[in-house]
C-alpha cells in the first residue's frame, strides 16, 4: 500500500495572500469614495485603465518568464498596484500617463526584479515616481479642484467628458492644497492664506474627508492584522515631530493639520508604506522604516521642489530597509540580548 | 483558577483542537497482535545490548536487551512468547529507516515474570528509586524518548528549584496524555511524588492547558494533601513545547544550546510520571503506553492501551482504519507529527499518537507562493526568531547568516508555516539547512582531521628520508675514506686520513677526489640519484593511496581528485624505475673491464 509521506506540520491556518491583498483593496474604498464625491470620477478612470494595464503587463510577463499566469495573477498583488496608482494619479491627467506609470511599475518595478515578492522598491510607487519627475507640469498642477468649489453639475460633466471624450471643463483642475500653501506662504501669513477656500476646515477641503477615509480603512486593516501597526504609527510620528518641533510656526511653515490632513499622507501611511515586500520586516525596523519615510516627506514637502514627497520618502526608506532589518533582529528566546548588525561579533 | 502568576511566552498559534474526537471515551486495552517488533533503540542515546538469545521463551516483562552506557533504556517483553529472530525492520521514524528489532512471537498466555513491588517508595533509597526506573527501561513519554533515569539525577551545581510535569498536551488531536489524567490521576500525582522525593525540589507544578477541565479536576483531587500544585495555563500552541512550559511557569529562559537543568528546572511528561509509579510501586517495566487513534480516516477514535512493539498497521486494522489510496498516518499530532512510511514499524516508548486525516480534514498544502515578507510567521514564532529572514537564507544556502540568525534556536514547532499565507513549507527549509550546516561542519572536520593526518604523515617522511639520506652520506663518506684509504695506502698518511675523513669533503686532501670520479666513473652518483628518485616517487604514491583511501571512506567529494593524483604518481613511479633500471644496465659494462 502506498503512504503519503509528507514534512509537518499537517496543518494550515486560514490566512492565504489572496485574501491580503483583496482586504487591501477593500479598505480603498472609504478613502476612494470620499476622493471621487470631491474630486470627481477621474480617479475611477485611472484606477480602470491601470487595473487593466498591470493586469495585462502581469500575464505577458509572466508568460515571457514561463511562470503560471492563473496562479500568479489571482494572488491579486498587480491589481493592488493599480489601485494604489489610481488613487495617487491626479484624476484628470491624460490617459498615457496611468499607463506609463503602471507598465513601468510592473514591468520594471516588479518583473525585472524578479517578480512578486522580490521587488526591492514599492512598484506603484516606483511607477508614480517616474511619471512626476518625467511629466511634472501634468503631475503637480493639473489636480482636480474640490466639487463644492466648482459650479454645479462639473462632476457629471467630467464623467461625460471621460466616457464620450469631450473636452474637460474649464477651471476643474489646479494646484493642491499643500503646493499652494507652500508657494503662497513666504508671502503672506496663515491667517491671509488660508482665506482661499480650497483650504477648508482642518486641513484642507476635500482632502480632509479623503484622508480621514484612508485612515478609516487603515485602521481596519490593523485590526485585521493586514498590515502591522507600527509603520502607519511611525510614518504619522515621523512627519508629525519635525512639523511640531521644527516647522510649530505657521506663518512659515505648512502647519501640523495640513501635513496629517491633506496629500498623500493617510494613503502613504497606511497603504504604501506599510507594503511588505518593500518595507522592514522586524519590529523594530518598522519603527526606523515609518519614521523615516514620514521625516523625508516632511524634508520634501518643506524645502523640496515637489509639492509632495510620499512617492520619495517611500523609495529611499526601500533602499535602506535590508539594512534596517539586518540592524534590528529580534532578541530571540534564550538569549540575553539580540544579535544586531549582519555579522555581529559572536558571543 | 491560579493562585500563581503566569507568564507569556512569544507568538503562538491557536489551530483547531479537534480533542474531542477522541478524548470522550475511557481507553480500552488493544489486543496482544501475532508479532511483536521491539527496536532495540526507541529513546535517545545507545541502543540496549540484547541479553537473551534467539529461540528462548521469555516472560512478560522479562529483560530483553540492557541498557548500554549512562544514556540508554532497557526493553522487555511486553508479553510473553518466544523470540523468533533479531531484524533490521522498519521503524517509526521520519526518515522511513530501519533498525535492530527484537522479534517476539506471543503465545497468548501473557504470563508475567517474577516482579519486585514495594509498597512504600520512601523505604527505598533515592538511589534504589533510579535503579528501578532504569531497570524499568522508562524514556520520555512525550515525544523525544530521553532515559528518564538521567534525568532524576539532581544537577551538578545544585538542586532543582522547579520540577514541572508537562500535561500540557497543546498539540491538536492528540488526547493521550488528557484520559490518562482523567482515569489514573493518582498514579501521575503519584509518580510525581516519587520523583520529587529523588530530586527534593523546591516547587512541584503541573502545567496543564484550561481546554481540559476534567483532567484538570481530576489532577486537583489526585494533589489534595501533596505539595503539588496544579497550575492552568491558556491554551495556545505550543504551550507544552518544554522552553515554553518552563517560560510559562517560571518566567525563565532556558539559555541557547543549555538544557532545562542548567537553570534548575526539571521538566517530566505525564505518563512517564505514571511509569515512574508503576516502576517503582510494582517494579513493572515500561511495556505499553497510551496511544490517541484519531483523524476522520479512522472510523473508532480513541485512546488505546497498546503493548510497545505492535505493528501499526496491524493495530490500526484492529480499529476498522480507512487506508485505501494515498493516505497519511502520522505519528503525533499535525503540528510536529511525522508521516510513516512503513505500516509494519511497531508503536514504541514514544508513540502518542496515530492520526489519519482525511485530505479533506488536512488538505494537502497546495503550491508555494511567493514570500511577501508579511511577518506574520516571526509574529507566530515562540522562540521569537525571523522565519522570514531564515527562509530567504535557507533558500539562498547563505547557511552563515542563517545561522547568525539562530536557526538553531528553531524547535520546528510549524506555527510559522501554520500562518504563512504563502503556504510557504518553512519548516522543511529550516530543516534542510539545519542539515546542511551539520553536514558542513562534519565535513571541515573531516577534512581538518585528513589534513593532519596529511601533514604528519608528510613530517614522517621527510624525517625518515632526511634519516636515509644521512645513512647514505655516511655510507658514501666510508666508502669514499676507504677509497682515498686503499689509493692511499702505501703513504703513510692513514692516521691523518683518518682524521680527515671525519670532515667535510672539501677538507679532505685533493688528490684523492679525482681519482675516485675517474675510477667509478660519472654513472656512479647518478645511479645513487636515481635510485633516491625511485624511492621518493615510491614512497608519494604510497602517501597518495592512503589519502585516497581516507578520501573513499570521509570525503566522497575528493575521489576523483585523489585517483588522478594516484595514477600521476603510479607513472612517475615506472618512469623513475625506467631511468635507473636503464642506468644500471649501462653502468654494467663498466663494472666489469
Amino acid at each position: 500500500m502506498s503512504l503519503l509521506t509528507l514534512s509537518s506540520p499537517h496543518v494550515k491556518g486560514p490566512n492565504r495572500t489572496a485574501t491580503l491583498m483583496r482586504w487591501v483593496i477593500l479598505a480603498t474604498v472609504p478613502g476612494l469614495i470620499a476622493q471621487t464625491w470631491f474630486f470627481g470620477w477621474g480617479n475611477l478612470h485611472n484606477i480602470v485603465l491601470c487595473s487593466v494595464v498591470a493586469l495585462g503587463c502581469e500575464a505577458a510577463m509572466l508568460k515571457l518568464r514561463q511562470r503560471p499566469i492563473g496562479f500568479y495573477l489571482s494572488d491579486y498583488s498587480a491589481l493592488v498596484t493599480a489601485v494604489l496608482l489610481g488613487l495617487a494619479l491626479p484624476p484628470y491627467c491624460a490617459w498615457w500617463i496611468p499607463v506609463i506609470a503602471t507598465v513601468f511599475a510592473i514591468v520594471f518595478a516588479k518583473h525585472l526584479y524578479g517578480g512578486m515578492g522580490y521587488n526591492p522598491f514599492n512598484p506603484a510607487m516606483a511607477g508614480y515616481a517616474l511619471v512626476l519627475v518625467s511629466f511634472p507640469v501634468q503631475m503637480t498642477t493639473n489636480w482636480a479642484l474640490p466639487a463644492p468649489l466648482l459650479e454645479p453639475g462639473a462632476n457629471m460633466a467630467s464623467l461625460f467628458s471621460i466616457l464620450w471624450g469631450e473636452q474637460l471643463p474649464d477651471g476643474l483642475t489646479g494646484a493642491t492644497p499643500l503646493d499652494l500653501y507652500k508657494h503662497e506662504i513666504p508671502h503672506g501669513t496663515f491667517d491671509e492664506v488660508t482665506q482661499n477656500p480650497i483650504f477648508g476646515g482642518y486641513g484642507s477641503l476635500g482632502w480632509e474627508m479623503v484622508n480621514l477615509g484612508f485612515l478609516l480603512g487603515g485602521v481596519l486593516l490593523i485590526a485585521l492584522k493586514v498590515i502591522p501597526w507600527q509603520t502607519p504609527v511611525a510614518v504619522l510620528l515621523g512627519l508629525a515631530l519635525p512639523s511640531v518641533l521644527i516647522g510649530w510656526d505657521a506663518d512659515e511653515y505648512t502647519p501640523l493639520s495640513l501635513h496629517l490632513m491633506s496629500g498623500a499622507t493617510m494613503l502613504g501611511a497606511f497603504f504604501i508604506a506599510t507594503d511588505p515586500v518593500t518595507s522592514c520586516t522586524t519590529k523594530l525596523g518598522r519603527w526606523y522604516f515609518g519614521l523615516g519615510v514620514g521625516f523625508l516627506a516632511w524634508i520634501i514637502r518643506t524645502w523640496g521642489a515637489y509639492p509632495d514627497a510620499f512617492a520619495f520618502a517611500v523609495l529611499l526608506m526601500n533602499f535602506a530597509a535590508p539594512l534596517i532589518d539586518a540592524y534590528t533582529q529580534p532578541r530571540t528566546y534564550g538569549y540575553a540580548d539580540a544579535k544586531r548588525g549582519p555579522k555581529s561579533k559572536e558571543r | 483558577m491560579n493562585a500563581r502568576k503566569l507568564f507569556d511566552f512569544h507568538g503562538g498559534i491557536h489551530p483547531p483542537e479537534h480533542k474531542s474526537e477522541s478524548n470522550q471515551t475511557p481507553i480500552v486495552k488493544a489486543p496482544i497482535p501475532p508479532v511483536l517488533y521491539l527496536p532495540l533503540q526507541q529513546h535517545i542515546g545507545k541502543a540496549a545490548e540484547l541479553v537473551v538469545s534467539v529461540g528462548e521463551r521469555v516472560l512478560k516483562g522479562q529483560l530483553l536487551a540492557k541498557p548500554q552506557g549512562a544514556i540508554s533504556a532497557a526493553v522487555h517483553a511486553p508479553t510473553s512468547g518466544t523470540i523468533d529472530a533479531v531484524i533490521e525492520h522498519p521503524m517509526p521514524h521520519a526518515s522511513g529507516m530501519s533498525d535492530q528489532c527484537i522479534v517476539l512471537i506471543p503465545d497468548g498466555r501473557d504470563e508475567w515474570c517474577a516482579l519486585q513491588p514495594c509498597e512504600h517508595y520512601e523505604k527505598l533509597s533515592p538511589d534504589e528509586i533510579r535503579q528501578r526506573v532504569r531497570a524499568a527501561g522508562i524514556a520520555g513519554m512525550g515525544g523525544a524518548g530521553f532515559p528518564t533515569e538521567v534525568k532524576l539525577h539532581p544537577p551538578q551545581q545544585d538542586k532543582v528549584a522547579t520540577m514541572i510535569l508537562n500535561a500540557a498536551e497543546c498539540e491538536p488531536y492528540i488526547t493521550s496524555d488528557d484520559r490518562l489524567m482523567r482515569e489514573r490521576a493518582d498514579e501521575i500525582v503519584q509518580g510525581m511524588a516519587i520523583m520529587a522525593y529523588v530530586l527534593e525540589p523546591g516547587e512541584c507544578l503541573i502545567g496543564i492547558e484550561d481546554n481540559k477541565p476534567e483532567a484538570i479536576a481530576a489532577l486537583r483531587a489526585a494533589v489534595t494533601g501533596t505539595r503539588i500544585e496544579v497550575v492552568v495555563v491558556p491554551t495556545k500552541y505550543p504551550s507544552g513545547g518544554e522552553k515554553q512550559l518552563i517560560t510559562l511557569l517560571t518566567g525563565k529562559e532556558v539559555p541557547s544550546g543549555r538544557i532545562p537543568a542548567d537553570i534548575g528546572v526539571m521538566c517530566q511528561n505525564v505518563a512517564t510520571a505514571a511509569a515512574v509509579y508503576r516502576a517503582a510501586r510494582f517494579g513493572e517495566p515500561l511495556i505499553s503506553r497510551i496511544t490517541t487513534l484519531t483523524g476522520e480516516q479512522m472510523p473508532k477514535r480513541g485512546n488505546v492501551e497498546v503493548l510497545v512493539g505492535t505493528p501499526i498497521g496491524w493495530l490500526l486494522e484492529q480499529y476498522g482504519a480507512r487506508l485505501n489510496g494515498a493516505q497519511r498516518v502520522i505519528m503525533g499530532g499535525p503540528m510536529m507529527g511525522f508521516t510513516l512510511h512503513d505500516l509494519t514499524a511497531p508503536i514504541v516508548k514514544t508513540t502518542n499518537c496515530l492520526l489519519l486525516p482525511s485530505n479533506q480534514e488536512l488538505p494537502l498544502a497546495g503550491p508555494a507562493q511567493a514570500c511577501i515578507r508579511c511577518s506574520l510567521c516571526a509574529d507566530a514564532c515562540p522562540a521569537e526568531l525571523l522565519p522570514q529572514q531564515l527562509y530567504w537564507f535557507a533558500r539562498a544556502e547563505e547557511l552563515d547568516k542563517a545561522e547568525h540568525h539562530n536557526l538553531f534556536d528553531c524547535i520546528e514547532c510549524g506555527a510559522c508555516a501554520y500562518v504563512c499565507p504563502s503556504s510557504i513549507p518553512l519548516v522543511q527549509y529550516y530543516r534542510h539547512a539545519k542539515g546542511e550546516i551539520r553536514k558542513a561542519k562534519l565535513e571541515h572536520q573531516k577534512s581538518d582531521q585528513a589534513r593532519e593526518r596529511f601533514e604528519a604523515r608528510l613530517a614522517r617522511l621527510e624525517r625518515e628520508q632526511a634519516e636515509k639520506e644521512a645513512k647514505r652520506k655516511e655510507r658514501a663518506e666510508a666508502a669514499a675514506k676507504a677509497q682515498a684509504e686503499k689509493a692511499l695506502s702505501p703513504s703513510p698518511l692513514t692516521g691523518e686520513s683518518r682524521g680527515e675523513g671525519e670532515k667535510p669533503n672539501h677538507n679532505s686532501p685533493p688528490l684523492p677526489q679525482p681519482l675516485s670520479h675517474e675510477g667509478r666513473g660519472e654513472s656512479a652518483p647518478d645511479l645513487e640519484k636515481l635510485k633516491q628518485d625511485w624511492d621518493n616517487a615510491q614512497n608519494k604514491l604510497q602517501t597518495m593511496l592512503d589519502v585516497l583511501e581516507d578520501a573513499k571512506a570521509n570525503q566522497p567529494d575528493n575521489v576523483e581528485k585523489f585517483t588522478r593524483a594516484v595514477e600521476k604518481n603510479q607513472m612517475r613511479v615506472n618512469q623513475a624505475r625506467i631511468a635507473y633500471q636503464n642506468a644500471e644496465k649501462a653502468r654494467d659494462p663498466g663494472e666489469q673491464p
